[in-house]
């Protein structure tokens, strides 16, 4: 089993500040952190391998200092890490990335399988996951919670609904997003760490991976944000006064209209 | 303060670090109320690569030395010594075979004790011998291809829980100290079984347990060594592992530095923190200049142990007497600066406080640790050695 796992670098927002000026995030001194779900798909990668043998490659596009986060990824098992860099990717949204990177894992080794974080705890969006699979026509599974078995080609698994799991048996190639039910990622260990530190790590262009000009960076984002504004905060809470029997009454009167109970 | 460490040893003190936080932190308080063995932490340290910090590699390790290991007490002790002395005793039962066993011995137990696999533990304590090493009971006779083990021993760390006993046995009473020998005996051993499980003061993670020899047969090639060689397999032993059990201070008593001054900067009396109080500045900064001064010494002796000098007893003593000294004042000073809150068990430092004690009996009491310190001071001041000393 090949297997890329996709990440990114967020900013870590449990440590997050707003400037009040502006109220947008304040990113100088923030800590980068991988996207925490896709820990869970670095996770599953290694497992899978650790199973079936094979080789786990984490990709990311980002900038330069995206490394730090393959780094972190090969320190906890990963075998190769690609970095998908150039100032042409400036810019991206989520169709111009999911390009881009499907771009990149046809450029790896006979991959059978690409597994994703559900989504970026900064955009939210969910859509590079499935953005991939169609770029590369590929079936695809969201929010995975557990694999049951991967044999002859074809893997089963379980996906997280709202009201429950579904089991599906898919056809490889696949690509799939996880949820954080799935496993718990593991510590980096002192040896992956140290092969972390010395593993050079290739740097991919626009050009490397053969990408469309026109469907990459800006050119090939057609999202366009009109404006970022953090929402009013409403008040919604009515006060109930005068005597306790009455504010009682009003209560009950006023949750039984709400169908509360 | 930066000790200009290895680019390697940053690394080791990170991910320690890391595990402390993530792993340990959040369990702590319930491990010492259930005193329940941490095996889910020694696997996590297992698979961190960090049990073999200073075994060579080829016997499965990192290749380090006393110093990586020291770090990872350190680190790990600043949320829990009782968690870092089951890490810690590990070492201790593998040294005596690092240091004194064979190319097969070697090859046989210390790549499962490199990799975590299975822990060691080192058998010397006895109902009636602990500082006296001489008054050992247990003893080995040989039969064959074999010994026999007969006898008790008391307080053993890992007791129970790990899979590699290095044990000191008399082969020899008539020859008292000298007549003792060291022995490899693994758990599963027909004839070695384990006793009730200690209730502590503290350290209450970590397994003690007594070990049962009877009629215990064990192969010969498990002998370390030669026969008559126990005294000095436990001396050198001990001058090897007391600088763990010196890290284990620095970072026990970092821990209730942690702990003091984050309390008192929220803690407001007379209408202002009481880190405005010089009465409390004063506390903490004596704290942690003497918790820095321990700290200093550690890494000093670790780096001087590390360059292989033959004679280590007096420095390992001195450390381990006065890092452990420092963490027992330093965590009760800690409670104190937390006054009521500190004595609580919704607090950690009461179990600080508590689990601080036992640094200055195990491993050699602080008393039997000036025995040593000043015994091989008179040794220094004799004969020619005086002159060159003066001069």
């Amino acid at each position: 089993m090949n297997i890329v796992v996709c990440i990114k670098q967020v900013p870590d927002v449990t440590d997050v500040k707003i400037d009040p000026e502006t109220n947008t995030l304040v990113r100088e001194g923030v800590p980068s952190i991988i996207n925490p779900f896709d820990m869970y798909a670095i996770e599953e990668g290694i497992r899978i391998k650790e199973r079936l043998g094979g080789t786990v490659t984490v990709l990311t596009m980002g900038p330069p200092q995206a490394e730090s986060a393959l780094r972190e990824a090969v320190s906890m098992g990963a075998d190769q890490a690609v970095l998908v860099s150039d100032r042409a990717f400036a810019g991206s949204d989520t169709l111009a990335t999911s390009y881009t990177l499907s771009t990149a894992i046809q450029k790896v080794e006979s991959v059978d399988l690409v597994i994703c974080g559900k989504q970026a705890i900064d955009g939210d969006t969910a859509q590079v996951g499935p953005g991939i699979a169609e770029n590369l026509q590929w079936g695809f599974a969201a929010y995975v919670r557990k694999i049951e078995e991967i044999k002859d080609n074809t893997i089963r698994l379980e996906r997280l609904m709202d009201d429950g799991y579904d089991i599906l048996e898919v056809s490889l190639p696949l690509v799939m997003t996880v949820v954080k039910e799935i496993n718990q990622p593991r510590l980096p260990s002192l040896k992956g760490k140290m092969r972390a530190r010395k593993m050079e790590i290739p740097v991919w262009s626009a050009d490397d991976i053969g990408a469309d000009p026109d469907r990459i960076g800006l050119k090939g984002s057609p999202t366009k944000v009109w404006k970022v504004f953090t929402p009013e905060f409403r008040h919604q809470g009515e006060m109930i006064e005068g005597e306790s029997q009455d504010q009682v009454e009003r209560l009950v009167s006023e949750v039984r209209r709400l169908k509360i109970v | 303060m930066d000790y200009l460490l290895s680019e390697e040893q940053m690394m080791i003190k990170e991910l320690a670090n890391q595990i402390a936080r993530e792993k340990i932190l959040p369990v702590r308080a319930e491990l010492d109320e259930t005193e329940e063995f941490p095996w889910e932490i020694m696997n996590i340290l297992a698979d961190s690569d960090m049990f073999g910090l200073y075994i060579p590699e080829e016997y499965g390790g990192m290749g380090g030395g006393i110093l990586d290991n020291c770090i990872a007490i350190e680190e790990i002790s600043r949320v829990c010594i009782g968690v870092s002395v089951s890490f810690a005793a590990s070492g201790l039962g593998a040294y005596p075979i690092l240091l004194y066993g064979n190319e097969e011995q070697k090859k046989t137990f210390l790549p499962s004790i490199a990799s975590g696999k299975s822990l060691a533990a080192f058998g010397l304590t006895e109902p009636d011998a602990g500082s006296d090493a001489g008054g050992i009971q247990t003893t080995a006779v040989k039969d064959g291809d074999s010994y026999i083990l007969n006898g008790t021993k008391q307080w053993i760390t890992n007791g129970g829980e790990a899979a590699t006993y290095t044990i000191i046995a008399m082969t020899d009473k008539s020859r008292g100290a000298r007549g003792a020998s060291a022995f490899i005996v693994e758990k599963g051993t027909p004839g070695f079984h384990f006793g009730k499980k200690e209730k502590k003061m503290g350290i209450r993670a970590s397994a003690t347990r007594e070990l049962i020899f009877e009629d215990c047969r064990i192969p010969a090639e498990n002998l370390l060594s030669r026969e008559g060689m126990g005294f000095i397999v436990t001396m050198k032993t001990l001058d090897k592992s007391r600088p763990g059990i010196a890290a284990q201070g620095v970072g026990l008593a970092q821990g209730a530095i942690d702990e003091a001054v984050a309390y008192a900067k929220t803690r407001i009396q007379f209408g202002k923190p009481i880190t405005s109080h010089q009465a409390i500045q004063h506390m903490l900064a004596d704290m942690t200049t003497q918790t820095e001064a321990a700290r200093s010494l550690l890494y000093s002796t670790c780096k001087f142990i590390d360059s292989n000098p033959k004679n280590i007893s007096k420095e390992a003593a001195m450390v381990k007497l006065f890092a452990t000294d420092t963490a027992m004042k330093v965590t009760i000073d800690a409670v104190q600066v937390m006054g009521g809150y500190g004595y609580m068990r919704e607090y950690p430092v009461e179990k600080m406080m508590r689990d601080a004690k036992i640094l200055q009996i195990y491993e050699g009491t602080n008393q039997i640790q000036r025995n040593v310190i000043g015994l091989e001071l008179i040794k220094e001041y004799s004969g020619k050695k005086t002159k060159a000393a003066v001069r």
